[in-house]
């Protein structure tokens, strides 16, 4: 998030997840995938950047030991597959994809750290889609906040949030440098 | 330009300034449309019109050696009318008209013409410039004695360099014969070919082709030995850089005939104005370096340069609007003149006397003309200029039908209120 | 940080910063060329029209490639100079494009300046392809990416430019770019291939191959223009190719890992032998991969904001 509302957080944030509760939720999810996938054979995940990398690194260290096994990790930015590069003002940063594996026949677990109105969901199966045919795409989350605009819905859900359409919801992450958290920010 | 004014017309209270002969308030009295007397506290008769001109200068018209009416042939840039229009504005009395119009002014037929529409619709006095060569092609030279007749006052080919020495020298010799100044516009058309702007810093990091102050000086150097060896009078069109300025400096003082001019633009901009590839920031010559701006100064300062000159060259916007390359060189400039000289006696290189004198008498000297002087007895060729006024310089404002200056949008001080030739009011602001 | 420009007319214009963002945003476009599937729905339904005054057909694929792989679309008008000069004007012509609802115009132009123009009429992203010996941003800025791959930083590499210099965009792109990067930058050339005050931009002058060679980190050589009308800048090409052409051994003056870059198309055995232009130290279809993905990020980066 932009330097600039750091401010605003003070003022009007209020946190709904601390450190501990984000540990249990990834998890819990772990051991759904496990559950889902009978085990983590041809299960390989792919985080959306940016969040979602990092929630993807410590999925596969939490299934890795669960399981003795390691799965492979990817880093996937959508930025080229938004529907809304025509409205912004300024081009966002571009990061790189990094999926230093085949999807092709895999089960994808694409992870986000909030699941909001769906758009951001579709263009990373989009975007994932250019880099194969996976067997099947599944979609972890640590939050889902409401107000889909697509016909979207997660396979692995953190938190259910129930939050005002106006409101931001943030994921502060330790990999960015701020601990633990996910506050929801009130205009 | 017809009328011979019946009444008399009193300009009163003015700062009356004709360098060398007054500079003083006092009153001029207009009568029959020549210069009747000048004085303090001159008697208002009651057949006489009073102007009170108090707080502003009265001074000669000006006059322009060098001037592009476009007409015949090119009216969609100017024409006479609207050419001497922009001239009256400005203050110009007097103005020299070059040759390059089409057909090309090197006969007795085209100089009436110009004369005859100058008569008609003319607003100033308008001399025209024969060619030097037929069709100005340096190969040919026209025939001086019909174009002395016809009214010419000197003889050039514009913008076409002689490049023929030989020819060069034939027409310096015969012109002499009929007393006939020759104006080259120097340039070495092999050292400048393809050039576009001045060879310098700007010209390297714009990548335009440049044209080098070689090429200028390398053309004045010739001219000068030529005029020395011949005799004859010869005047150097729009001076650019420092090493012309030198070599007439010297060439004067060893005693050649020689009269020069240098323009508005080429005291006041350097190549730094052509940044962002500013077609109206185009001219042959070029926009020169600061050390050549610098030297240009000093020429006007030390007497080197005799006449400001405007090399006003008309262009329609759309040929403006060209790739820098194929845009047409050339600025208008009657209109911005007196402004732009005036700057440099805020910048106190000049004294007001030395501008006024580089705008009258100094040309009027350079081509023989009766002009540029307040002298009892001679034509009321008179410009009244507010010396405090500021304004902005708004080129859909001009009575040129030319657009293309570079100095649109510039805050100048001193602005010409009234304009009289022959007596008679052919502007007021 | 963001390019806040609508259009790209030449690196004189670009800050330090501006530079760095193309550069990193070519990395995830360079990774994109890499994939099976190299395209992205980046710029669907937009146009692209490169509007070529000269022939150059590797500018102008490179272009077209990097515009289908953001999805647009891509029109290819070539127009010839001698008609424009005389009847429609540069900006008639584009102005007519723009009609077609064009986003983007990719200029090719002999002129010096020439973008400049359409870019303050047009409504259009305007990006210079190449204006007379003016610039030409895109190559500088693979040139720059090329580098940065395999010298990693600018500050204190020393690179000589080689060649006609007065004549050469891509000469002034990369000297603006380089020298605003602190890169130490030599130009080496015959002195009718010199123009004047080069030196104020900030580069080091010689007449002398061999010795601006010396301690050469980056060696850049210009392609020579044969066909150049006028009075010819050397006497012959024989001669040239002997003082100025870059042989093996003049190679090993330089430093021992030193990069051979060539805009291209290269005349071999002209400016440069054919065992330097295949060795290892030769990077020039290095060169031309980056130039697709360079292309793909200036059409991104100005898409924005119009």
């Amino acid at each position: 998030m932009p330097a600039g509302s750091l401010m605003e957080v003070k003022k009007v944030g209020r946190t709904v997840m601390e450190a501990q509760e984000i540990a249990r939720a990834i998890s819990r999810v772990a051991h759904e995938i496990i559950e889902h996938n009978h085990g983590i054979e041809g299960v390989a995940l792919v985080g959306i950047r940016t969040g979602g990398v990092y929630l993807a690194n410590r999925l596969a260290v939490k299934l890795g030991e669960i399981e003795g096994a390691s799965v492979p990790v990817g880093a996937l930015d959508i930025t080229l597959y938004r529907d809304d590069l025509d409205a912004r003002k300024e081009q966002p940063t571009l990061r790189r994809t990094e999926i230093p594996f085949d999807i092709t026949d895999r089960k994808v677990i694409l992870v986000d750290d909030v699941l909001f109105t769906g758009r951001t969901t579709r263009a990373a199966m989009d975007g994932l889609i250019d880099f194969g045919r996976p067997s099947e795409i599944q979609l972890a989350v640590l939050v889902d906040r409401g107000h889909r605009q697509l016909p979207i819905k997660a396979t692995y859900v953190g938190k259910n949030l129930p939050t005002a359409i106006g409101e931001t919801v943030e994921v502060y992450l330790e990999e960015m440098g701020r601990p633990d958290g996910v506050v929801i920010l009130t205009p | 330009m017809s009328t011979t004014a019946a009444q008399s017309l009193l300009i009163r209270h003015g700062l009356v300034i004709d360098p060398g002969r007054i500079n003083e308030q006092a009153d001029l009295l207009i009568r029959d449309g020549k210069i009747a007397a000048v004085g303090k506290d001159l008697p208002a008769t009651q057949r006489v019109d009073v102007l009170d001109a108090t707080g502003l200068w009265v001074l000669p018209g000006f006059v322009d050696l060098h001037v592009h009416l476009r007409e015949p042939g090119f009216e969609y840039q100017e024409t006479i009318q609207t050419g001497t229009a922009a001239a009256a504005a400005g203050g110009f009395t007097s103005i020299c008209c070059m040759p390059n119009t089409l057909p090309v002014n090197d006969s007795k037929s085209i100089t009436e013409f110009i004369l005859d529409r100058a008569k008609s619709e003319g607003l100033v006095r308008v001399y025209p410039i024969g060619a030097i060569t037929k069709r100005s092609e340096g190969k040919e030279l026209s025939e001086y004695a019909e174009l002395k007749d016809a009214g010419c006052v000197a003889v050039s080919d514009d913008g076409k360099p002689v490049m023929h020495g030989m020819v060069m020298r034939r027409a310096l010799e015969y012109a002499r014969t009929f007393d006939l100044p020759v104006v080259d516009h120097c340039e070495c058309l092999h050292l400048s070919e393809g050039g576009v702007a001045h060879e310098g810093l700007v010209a390297t990091e714009l990548g335009l082709h440049g044209m080098p102050s070689a090429a200028e000086d390398v053309m004045v150097a010739r001219n000068l030995e030529l005029a020395e060896l011949t005799g004859s009078k010869l005047h150097l069109a729009h001076l650019s850089t420092a090493g012309s300025t030198r070599m007439v400096r010297e060439a004067k003082t060893r005693g050649v005939s020689v009269t020069a001019e240098a323009c508005p633009h080429h005291f006041m901009l350097t190549e730094e104005a052509v940044r962002e590839f500013n077609t109206n920031a185009k001219m042959n010559p070029p926009l020169r370096a600061r050390r050549d701006v610098e030297a240009i100064r000093a020429a006007l300062k030390d007497g080197t340069i005799d006449a400001i000159a405007t090399d006003h060259a008309p262009h329609a916007v759309y040929e403006k609007q060209r790739e820098f390359e194929f845009a047409p060189f050339g600025i208008v400039g009657l209109e911005t003149a007196l402004g732009l000289s005036l700057s440099l006696v805020e910048e106190g290189i000049l004294t007001v006397e030395e501008v006024i004198r580089l705008l009258t008498s100094g040309p009027a000297k350079a081509f023989g003309l009766p002009r540029g002087t307040l002298a009892v007895g001679s034509d009321a060729d008179i410009a009244v200029v507010d010396p405090v006024a500021q304004w902005v310089v708004d080129p859909e404002q001009f009575k040129s039908k030319g657009r293309n200056t570079p100095f649109g949008g510039w805050k100048l001080k001193g602005r010409v209120v009234k304009t009289f030739v022959g007596g008679k009011m052919v502007y007021q602001v | 940080m963001s390019l806040k420009r609508k259009d790209l007319l030449g690196m004189a214009d670009l800050s330090v910063e501006e530079i760095q963002l193309i550069l990193q945003t070519a990395d995830s476009f360079k990774e994109v060329s890499g994939r099976d599937i190299k395209k992205v729905p980046t710029l669907r339904g937009k146009t692209v029209v490169n509007l070529f005054f000269e022939p150059s057909t590797r500018t102008r694929t490179s272009f077209e490639l990097a515009a289908k792989r953001l999805s647009a679309d891509v029109i290819n008008f070539a127009a010839s100079t001698s008609s424009v000069v005389k009847g429609e004007t540069l900006l008639d012509t584009a102005s007519n494009i723009e009609a077609m609802q064009a986003d983007f115009i990719v200029l090719r132009h002999p002129s010096p300046g020439a973008p400049g123009i359409l870019a303050r009429s047009l409504r259009a992203s305007v990006v210079n392809a190449g204006d007379g010996s003016h610039e030409h941003p895109t190559q500088a800025l693979l040139d720059l990416f090329t580098l940065r791959e395999k010298k990693r930083e600018f500050k204190g590499l020393c690179l000589v430019i080689v060649g006609d210099i007065a004549h050469s965009r891509v000469a002034r792109s990369n000297i603006s770019a380089l020298v605003k990067l602190g890169a130490e930058v030599r130009v080496a050339g015959p002195p009718t291939m010199m123009p004047r005050h080069i030196e104020e931009l900030g580069v080091r002058v010689f007449f002398n191959l061999d010795e601006a060679l010396k301690g050469a980190d980056v060696i850049m050589m210009l392609r020579l223009q044969i066909e150049r009308q006028g009075i010819a800048l050397f006497p012959s090409i024989r001669e040239y190719s002997r003082i100025y052409g870059l042989t093996p051994e003049r190679l090993r003056l330089a430093e021992r890992d030193v990069l051979v870059m060539h805009p291209g198309p290269i005349n071999r055995g002209v400016e440069i032998s054919p065992e330097v232009a295949d060795s290892g130290a030769s990077v020039i279809l290095d060169q031309v991969t980056n130039g697709v993905a360079i292309r793909m990020a200036v059409l991104y980066l100005l898409s924005a904001g119009r």
